[in-house]
C-alpha cells in the first residue's frame, strides 16, 4: 500500500534527490564563480569585457532555462559532440550543470553588481589612494563588501537553482521530477501521496535554507 | 627652488563639463613644507588636492611628483599613489576590516612586506595616534575623530613622501576636531611634506609654512600664514577672511 515502503521505490526517490543535490551543489559553484567574474567584467574599465558581461546577462537571463538545457543536449552534445563522460547518465548530469550554471550566472552577476553599488565610492578611492591596482581594489575591498550585501538575494537565486534543477529531467537524468513521474506511472492510486512527499522534500530542505541565508546576511552585514 | 620641490603643478586646468574648476594653476611644494589650501567652497581646492595623486585626472597642464610627471594609469600610477598618503573628509576606512587590518593592508598587499614586521609598525602608528587599544575593532565601532586618526595611521603605514589632507576635519563633531589636528600638527613638526585643504584657520596659522588661497578655480594668493592673515593682498581673500574671522 505505502509506495515508499517498497525498497525499489525508495531507491528511485533517494536517487532522484541525490541528483538534485549534486546538480545544486556543482551548479551553484559554477554559477557563483562565473557570475562573480561577469560582475567584475561589467564594472571593469575595459569596454570589451563590459560588453561581454552585458551580452551574457542579456542572452541567458532572457532565454528559458528549458531551451538552454535542450541546447546543451542537442547542440553541445548531439551536434558538436561535447562529451563530459562515457557514462550516459553522468554525461547528462554535466550537460545539465553547464546549462544551470551559465543561466544562473546571469542572475548572480546582476545581484553582485547591485551589491557593488551599495559600497560607497570612497572605499574604492581609499584603496586606490594607498596604491592598490584595479584588481586588488575589486577583489580585496569592493567584492568582499558587495558579496556580504547580497547574501540574501543570492540565497533566493540558489533556491531557484535547486528547483530549476528538476528541468535537467527533460534531457533524461533520473532526478526528482522524473523519479516522481515514474512512481506515479506505476502507482496511479497514490498520486497525492507521491506528490506531497516530493514537494514536501523540497520544502523541508529549502525553507530552513532560506532562513539560514537570512541569518547569515544579518551576521555578515558590513556595519557602516 | 625647483630642485627642492617635491610637488610641482604647472598650468593645470580641469573642467567638469563646462565648469572650469582648476584655472591655470601653478604651484610647488618643497620637501618638508606644509601648505594649507583655503578658500570658499567650490573654489577647486579639493579638486587640486585630489589631482596630486590623480584621483582626479586633469584636463591639461603637468603635475610632477618627486621629479617625475604623474603616470597616466596602471601599475606606475598605483606605485606613485603608494608614495603619497591621502586622508579623506569621510575617513573611508575599509568597513569590513579591523582597525589593524586597515593599517596593515597597504604595506602587506601593495608593498609585499612581511606581515610580522608590518604589524609591529602598524601597532606603533596606532599607539602614536592614540588608538592602539582599539586595534581589533571595526571602523563603525569608533568615533569620527578616532576613525580619522586611524585613516592618518593607515596612510603613514605606507611611509609616504608626502601627505594630502582633503578637509580632514569637516565631517567631525567639533569636540573631535582637536584630536585630529593634534596628530597633523605633530606630523608637520616632524617635517612631513603636507598639502592640507581645510577650514581650520587655527591650524593654518600655527602649522603651515605657507597659505594658498583659492577662489573660482584660481590660485589667487599665497603667503606665509602670519602675512596672509594680517595683510591679505587680494580683495577676494580680504572678503573671505572677513566672513570667517569676524565670528
Amino acid at each position: 500500500m505505502d509506495v515508499f515502503s517498497d525498497a525499489d521505490n525508495l531507491d528511485v526517490y533517494v536517487t532522484g534527490f541525490l541528483w538534485i543535490l549534486k546538480l545544486t551543489l556543482v551548479g551553484t559553484l559554477g554559477a557563483v564563480v562565473i557570475g562573480t567574474l561577469l560582475a567584475a567584467f561589467r564594472v571593469s574599465p575595459i569596454p570589451v569585457l563590459r560588453g561581454f558581461g552585458a551580452a551574457w546577462v542579456n542572452i541567458f537571463r532572457n532565454t528559458p532555462l528549458t531551451l538552454i538545457v535542450f541546447f546543451c543536449y542537442f547542440g553541445l552534445y548531439s551536434t558538436l559532440g561535447v562529451v563530459f563522460s562515457d557514462d550516459l547518465e553522468l554525461n547528462n548530469f554535466w550537460l545539465g550543470v553547464v546549462g544551470l550554471a551559465v543561466y544562473t550566472a546571469a542572475f548572480v552577476c546582476e545581484a553582485i553588481r547591485s551589491g557593488i553599488n551599495t559600497v560607497p565610492p570612497g572605499q574604492a578611492e581609499a584603496a586606490r589612494a594607498i596604491g592598490m591596482t584595479f584588481r586588488q581594489t575589486l577583489t580585496m575591498i569592493v567584492l568582499p563588501q558587495a558579496g556580504r550585501a547580497v547574501i540574501a538575494p543570492l540565497g533566493s537565486i540558489l533556491i531557484a537553482l535547486c528547483k530549476n534543477a528538476t528541468i535537467i529531467g527533460t534531457i533524461g537524468l533520473m532526478e526528482s521530477s522524473n523519479a516522481m513521474k515514474e512512481l506515479i506511472n506505476s502507482n496511479g492510486q497514490a498520486v497525492f501521496q507521491i506528490f506531497f512527499v516530493f514537494a514536501g522534500t523540497f520544502a523541508v530542505v529549502l525553507i530552513p535554507t532560506g532562513y539560514g541565508f537570512g541569518w547569515l546576511a544579518n551576521k555578515m552585514a558590513v556595519k557602516r | 627652488m625647483s630642485d627642492e620641490a617635491l610637488i610641482v603643478l604647472e598650468n593645470v586646468n580641469k573642467w567638469f563639463g563646462p565648469l572650469h574648476v582648476l584655472d591655470d594653476v601653478n604651484m610647488s611644494v618643497a620637501r618638508g613644507e606644509v601648505v594649507v589650501v583655503i578658500g570658499p567652497s567650490g573654489s577647486g581646492k579639493s579638486t587640486l588636492c585630489r589631482a596630486i595623486n590623480r584621483l582626479e585626472p586633469i584636463s591639461s597642464g603637468t603635475i610632477t611628483f618627486d621629479g617625475k610627471p604623474l603616470p597616466e594609469e596602471g601599475k606606475s600610477l598605483a606605485r606613485l599613489r603608494s608614495e603619497v598618503g591621502m586622508v579623506f573628509q569621510s575617513f573611508n576606512l575599509f568597513a569590513h576590516k579591523t582597525i589593524l587590518q586597515n593599517v596593515m593592508l597597504g604595506p602587506v598587499k601593495v608593498r609585499k612586506e612581511k606581515p610580522v614586521e608590518v604589524r609591529e609598525r602598524a601597532m606603533a602608528l596606532l599607539d602614536r595616534v592614540g588608538i592602539g587599544n582599539q586595534a581589533e575593532k571595526f571602523p563603525a565601532q569608533l568615533s569620527g575623530g578616532q576613525q580619522q586618526r586611524v585613516a592618518i595611521a593607515r596612510a603613514l603605514a605606507m611611509q609616504p613622501k608626502a601627505m594630502l589632507f582633503d578637509e580632514p576635519t569637516s565631517a567631525l563633531d567639533p569636540e573631535m576636531v582637536g584630536e585630529v589636528l593634534d596628530v597633523m600638527t605633530s606630523l608637520a613638526r616632524e617635517g612631513m611634506t603636507m598639502v592640507v585643504v581645510t577650514h581650520e584657520m587655527g591650524f593654518a596659522r600655527h602649522a603651515a609654512n605657507r597659505v594658498v588661497f583659492m577662489a573660482d578655480g584660481q590660485l589667487v594668493e599665497e603667503a606665509p600664514p602670519t602675512e596672509f592673515f594680517a595683510n591679505p593682498k587680494s580683495d577676494r581673500a580680504k572678503d573671505f577672511l572677513s566672513k570667517i574671522l569676524t565670528h
